[in-house]
């Protein structure tokens, strides 16, 4: 039997259908890649005997011709998402060994669909990084290497444990969040597609929460059809998040294959930033041509705040992540160090709970929030949040979509960047304005750099509209034709 | 605004986070850099601008006050540092 780790989600569902091989068979394989590839640390938590139980379900179902969507396919779950029974803990010392007695909405619905869950990813401390440095669990390593080189690669954040599954083939595919490009970054840094959808379009119950206002779930997946078939399990409203939204889910599978002929494509002349490696740039170019290509008709644009959107996005994601992380007190779960009264218990417990990035973040939210300076800048960020939205809207009468590179850079290798927090953040530059906007961002592998590194292509499209971030992400997949892989080193 | 050691203690206290003395000033310095950075929002003219309350436009819905989930007492306990006899056990904290 050939290697079932290398297939897409796609074909391994339709193999499962017409059952060329079973889900336990498929399962096992997985499995068995997991415990040699220990050494990426991709994994948090495997759960091998909950894997196996939900193929051999799969199986049943499949062998009588019923079965969801996904029905047998194995993948992994970024450890943010509540899974029950399973030990949940966002990457933090601080939850200990907490174990969630219920179920986020978004796994609820992908086991329903009948998906199999491998184990728990590793990522930065509470979503909050861009190469996975932040891990209270240690570092993922990349399975991505420069040419010639050995040395070890962030895959990037914060669902880089994801990120490096998928592209290592731990697992068909895997669930990340983006609050400012955590989905999009890591898919871009190994050569892999990630959504993250409209917010709203995903439940965030059971998710544990970084910025409210920002985060969203989605999936990191082999191929554009993937990203869609994942999305469309994982999408639709949710009475338990009244921010969830109340519309229907496409079918985002057929739109992956769409005709863009007639499309206008807007490519923001405010992207085009100073120091950008040339072949970034070029790679952009490219892009463009392949959307003429398919029969777009490309139009310049200007998001002229593009420029405020990182500073505004420090202040209203700390601000959010200081008030939801002041639930974690050491009193109803999680880890309690003791000291000799109920203030200094706090203190103690978040001190040595948090890690430093988590305690820096929620310094600079308590102090943006504080007295005397919530005026000054958070308001004033929710001010030029509303300015980027409008930016959006003003592009939007002249363009369908706009394409822009994912990021400013390749992977870069551990501790190479990690001194630096505002160099760090710039990895978000091109993505953290979807979030602040709530839009729909694709991230599309579409050529390997110098080093022979991935690098992505992203399409924004207007708020529920995934259907044309998947058709324009299909005709890049298509033209781009990535088929590079991580040799296997590890 | 430029924030010193002082208002490092204060806000640590305010974020119950417990700072070493002598982290006092690295941190204050590293919270300068970041605000510097951020001070740049100060160019953008947001005269007359409503702050931004939600990404997308949408009306909350209503639901029937209704109980919906409750007696799972063991449950809620069961990850908790301490409890004893269904109840959370935690610090003194009235005296």
């Amino acid at each position: 039997m050939s290697d079932l780790t290398k297939l897409s989600l796609s074909q391994a569902v339709l193999g499962l259908q017409e059952k060329e091989f079973s889900s336990r068979e498929i399962t096992q394989a997985h499995l068995d890649t997991m415990e040699q590839a220990r050494g990426l640390n991709a994994y948090l938590t495997e759960t091998p005997d909950k894997a196996l139980k939900m193929a051999d379900a799969s199986d049943a179902k499949l062998a009588k011709g019923e079965g969801g969507a996904l029905e047998g396919a194995p993948i992994g779950i970024k450890d943010l998402f509540c899974v029950d029974g399973v030990k949940t803990c966002a990457g933090s010392k601080i939850l200990g060994e907490f174990t969630p007695p219920y179920e986020s909405t978004v796994t609820a619905k992908l086991w329903d669909d009948g998906a199999v869950m491998l184990g728990k990813l590793n990522m930065d401390e509470f979503a909050m990084g861009s190469s996975n440095e932040n891990s209270a669990f240690g570092n993922v390593i990349s399975p991505w290497q420069r040419e010639g080189s050995n040395v070890a690669m962030v895959p990037g954040g914060s669902s880089g444990g994801s990120a490096s599954a998928v592209a290592a083939d731990l697992c068909l595919a895997a669930t990340g969040t983006d609050t400012g490009g955590s989905i999009r970054q890591p898919a871009a840094f190994t050569g892999l597609v990630g959504i993250k959808p409209t917010y709203g379009r995903c439940s965030r119950y059971g998710i544990v929460a970084f910025a409210s206002s920002l985060d969203q779930a989605g999936p990191i997946t082999k191929t554009v059809e993937d990203a869609a078939l994942m999305l469309g399990s994982m999408s639709g409203f949710d009475e338990k998040d009244s921010t969830s939204l109340r519309r229907d889910v496409p079918d985002f599978v057929s739109a992956c294959t769409k005709s863009l002929k007639g499309m206008r494509i807007g490519i923001p002349k405010e992207y085009r930033m100073d120091g950008m490696p040339e072949e970034i740039e070029k790679l952009w170019q490219q892009g463009t041509q392949w959307l003429r290509d398919a029969g777009c008709e490309i139009v310049d644009v200007s998001l002229p705040h593009t420029k405020y959107a990182l500073p505004a996005y420090y202040i209203v994601a700390p601000a959010e992540a200081s008030s939801n992380l002041a639930r974690y007190d050491g009193m109803r779960y999680g880890v309690r160090v003791e000291a000799q009264d109920l203030n200094s218990t706090y203190e103690r417990t978040r001190a040595q709970g948090f890690g430093e990035e988590v305690r820096r973040r929620i310094m600079i939210g308590t102090y943006v929030l504080s007295a005397g300076f919530y005026d000054a800048y958070y308001i004033r960020a929710q001010k030029v949040r509303a300015r980027i939205a409008e930016d959006f809207r003003n592009a939007w009468e002249k363009c369908d979509a706009l394409l822009t590179p994912t990021t400013p850079s390749a992977a870069f290798g551990i501790g190479e960047v990690s001194d630096d927090p505002v160099q760090m953040y710039l990895n978000d530059v091109f993505t953290v304005t979807a979030n602040l906007a709530g839009l729909p961002g694709i991230s599309i592998p579409a050529a390997l750099d110098h080093q022979g590194l991935p690098l992505g292509l992203q399409v924004i499209g207007k708020a529920l509209d995934e259907e044309t971030c998947f058709a324009v992400g299909g005709a890049l997949e298509r033209a781009a034709d990535f088929t590079a892989k991580a040799k296997k080193w590890w | 605004m430029s924030v010193d050691a002082e208002n490092v203690r204060k806000i640590a206290r305010l974020a119950r986070l417990e700072v070493a003395e002598e982290r006092l000033k690295p941190l204050a310095k590293e919270l300068n850099d970041l605000l510097g950075w951020i001070e740049q929002l100060n160019e953008v003219d947001v005269d007359g601008v409503e702050p931004m309350t939600s990404a997308v436009e949408t009306q909350i819905h209503l639901r029937a006050d209704e109980v919906t989930d409750g007696n799972i007492r063991d449950q809620v306990l069961a990850n908790a540092p301490k409890s004893e006899e269904g109840f959370f056990v935690v610090p003194k904290a009235v005296e």
